[in-house]
């Protein structure tokens, strides 16, 4: 299949569908990154997580309209408000179904999954019923526009640059606080052992709470970022639910640096068989492959050495 | 009767087996016209997949969220013989080729793909139905039960070949009709399924098979296999340890629910008249696990009535409120899971039963009280 080419029309194909994996990567690791503390820590199978990322980018596509409104001159800096403000509405909405319902559940883990894949319809039919059934856009403002030339044969859009950058400074945040901080401690603790953490007197339950929240708000985050190389419908989010669990999973559950290692080979690989095959070919080949590395390895790529 | 089949099937599981065949084969009959009759065929062919959840995730405790793809598996085998015969030379006589069937034609495809040939026999068909499913359950399962992946794992990597069986359907559709899937289908050995008559019948061997799966089904839970299904769900390591391979139960468990699965799909193809991926991807999986869960997880019977309940409602919520039953759905997930895990079967033998039980007792004091059959429903 790469007969038709020259080395140097090669080299552009790999440079472009390589940076074309990384915004995916971008993508997978917001989403993962919440997933992975939601699942990898707790336990817990969010499978609405896809549904709390499309709020996030439901929340940046209202307040990217609000500021084309009402505060045009403000509008080149509406993102870091939409971000914000998805991160707190979707913390908010965490907390709130971790109090309603995974906190019943955490002795059945199945059960969890079926509880928020429920959950997960009633959100998807709420946006179609407020957003309508088509998917929306946002306005990106002109900053964010356009392509940065490598070489002539070799653009790098901007946007995508700055998706990455969101990325890059959430995970080293994710990463300080969840092994440097004394939250982050906490929440290792009661991972580890829930009866000693609590005998030590950690708050057990207010801990598990704002984990989740926690996970639930990086998912927002996602969603903001993602408006700005996608548009959102209301079934947008299942679309990645399936490949985001594939990540962590991969990755291996409890690992944060498995978690981005795994985004990283399972996005490029895609997006540079997507050259080459068609779309569909080239995602049935990397999942296929993910399962079947599963299957021989299932603790993952990086695990935790732990006796079980 | 002998102390073997008393013991598979005491008296009040006979009794309830019985109700079950009554009210499909004699009651919804007779009260029904053929297009409801039909629907309600529909909805049984999904009661093989419960069947199998029950056993597989009640018992076992093996969440799968892939039963789709034994379902479809099961289907597709089927349709893919339909499909031929509907494609004869004669009746495609107006295609650049043919013979074929006709969405191969579209997808410029001139002869048919070699694993299409085996489906011009029925017998081959009929041993395929079962056969393929199972084996593909046989490999998936040797995979992960043989390295001990189990639970929450097991649920994602089923959901994860669920989804990419309807990726490569839909991509591959030159061979397997894409998104549409395998329509138009006609007869079946020169006997017309599309007409009343044909519907009928099609429907009472839809109930005799579902009957005859569920007196296996009940043949295992009763046995000594059906005992360590519970004792590995509950304490796996106890089991392990005191000498048995836990995984071979496992495999076994799950090829049988894919059996069962897959004789579903083939009766679904055969009463609807068609088959396409939406039947095989993660949302119908996890929609037949709900069927499953609301019926009651750990009753056999209770998976029937469940699959017929929740669709019954599907059917008439989506027909008057469109917008309303997906919030019916979910809300129905979270209320199962959070207020009756034991499903519909949980509130008739903790609520109902002993009331009835009761109630038979007062009303003739001179026979025997009847056995507390929680133990029955539920164990």
């Amino acid at each position: 299949m790469f007969a038709e080419y020259t080395a140097s029309e090669l080299t552009s194909i790999f440079a472009m569908q390589g940076f074309a994996g990384l915004i995916l990567f971008s993508v997978f690791v917001l989403m993962a990154l919440g997933l992975a503390i939601i699942f990898g820590q707790m336990g817990v199978i969010n499978m609405a997580h896809g549904e709390f990322m499309i709020l996030g980018a439901y929340i940046t596509y209202l307040t990217s309209n609000l500021f084309s409104e009402y505060a045009q001159n403000l509008f080149s800096g509406y993102f870091f408000v939409a971000m914000l403000l998805a991160f707190m509405v979707t913390f908010a909405l965490g907390a709130l179904v971790e109090w309603a319902m995974i906190r019943h559940l955490y002795k059945r883990p199945l059960d969890t999954l079926l509880a928020t894949w429920g959950l997960s319809l009633i959100l998807q039919q709420l946006y179609r019923t407020v957003f309508g059934p088509r998917e929306v856009g946002v306005t990106l403002p002109d900053w964010l526009m356009g392509s940065y030339p490598l070489t002539d044969m070799i653009e790098i859009p901007i946007n995508g640059i700055f998706v990455m950058c969101i990325t890059l400074v959430i995970s080293v945040g994710v990463y300080f606080w969840m092994f440097k901080s004394r939250w982050g401690g906490q929440v290792r603790a009661v991972v580890q052992n829930r009866e000693m953490a609590g005998a030590v007197g950690i708050n057990t339950e207010k801990v598990d709470r704002i984990t989740f929240a926690l996970g639930c708000g990086i998912a927002g985050v996602a969603g903001s970022a993602f408006t700005m190389v996608g548009s959102t419908g209301p079934t947008s989010g299942q679309l990645y639910i399936v490949d985001t669990f594939l990540v962590v999973v991969f990755g291996g559950a409890s690992s944060l640096l498995g978690t981005i290692a795994s985004a990283f080979t399972i996005s490029q690989a895609q997006s540079t068989m997507e050259f080459f095959l068609s779309g569909s070919m080239a995602k049935v080949l990397t999942l296929l492959v993910v399962v079947g590395i599963l299957m021989l390895r299932p603790q993952g790529l990086f695990s935790l050495k732990i006796r079980k | 009767m002998s102390y073997g089949l008393r013991s598979f099937l005491p008296k009040n599981d006979m009794i309830n087996i019985l109700l079950l065949a009554v009210l499909i084969m004699v009651i919804f009959p007779l009260s029904m016209d053929i297009f409801r009759l039909n629907l309600v065929g529909k909805y049984l062919s999904y009661a093989f997949v419960a069947l199998g959840l029950v056993l597989c995730w009640g018992y076992g405790g093996i969440l799968s969220l892939g039963q789709g793809v034994f379902f479809g598996l099961g289907g597709y085998c089927m349709a893919m013989f339909l499909k031929l015969e509907a494609s004869s030379p004669e009746n495609t006589a107006i295609q650049s080729t043919p013979g074929i069937p006709d969405f191969m034609d579209w997808n410029q495809l001139t002869a048919l793909p070699w694993f299409w040939e085996p489906f011009h026999s029925l017998s081959f068909t009929m041993i395929a139905i079962i056969a393929v499913p199972v084996i593909f359950a046989f490999i998936v399962s040797v995979a992960m039960f043989k390295r001990r992946v189990g639970g929450v794992y097991f649920a994602i990597i089923t959901q994860a070949i669920a989804a990419i069986l309807t990726i490569l359907i839909i991509g591959q559709q030159g061979y397997t009709g894409g998104v549409n899937g395998i329509t138009d289908l006609r007869t079946l050995k020169g006997w017309d399924i599309r007409t009343d008559e044909a519907k009928y019948i099609l429907y009472f061997v839809c109930c005799a098979l579902l009957i005859g799966s569920i007196l296996v089904a009940q043949f295992v839970r009763k046995s000594k296999l059906g005992r360590l299904l519970v004792a590995m769900r509950d304490k796996e390591d106890r089991v392990r340890f005191s000498g048995y391979d836990v995984s071979n139960f496992k495999i076994f468990i799950f090829c049988l629910a894919a059996a069962f699965s897959a004789l579903g799909g083939a009766m679904f193809t055969l009463q609807v008249g068609f088959m396409s991926p939406s039947f095989v991807g993660i949302v119908p999986s996890i929609e037949m696990v709900i069927f499953c869960a609301v019926g009651g997880r750990l009753s056999l019977l209770g998976a029937v009535y469940g699959t017929l309940l929740v669709n019954w409602a599907k059917t008439v919520f989506s027909e008057s409120f469109p917008e309303l039953w997906l919030f019916g759905l979910g809300a129905l997930f979270i209320g199962v899971v959070l207020a009756f895990p034991n499903g519909l079967a949980g509130v008739y033998s903790t609520y109902v039963e002993p009331m009835l039980a009761k109630w038979l007792k007062s009303l003739k004091s001179a026979r025997p009280p009847m056995p507390s059959s929680t133990a029955d429903s539920r164990s």
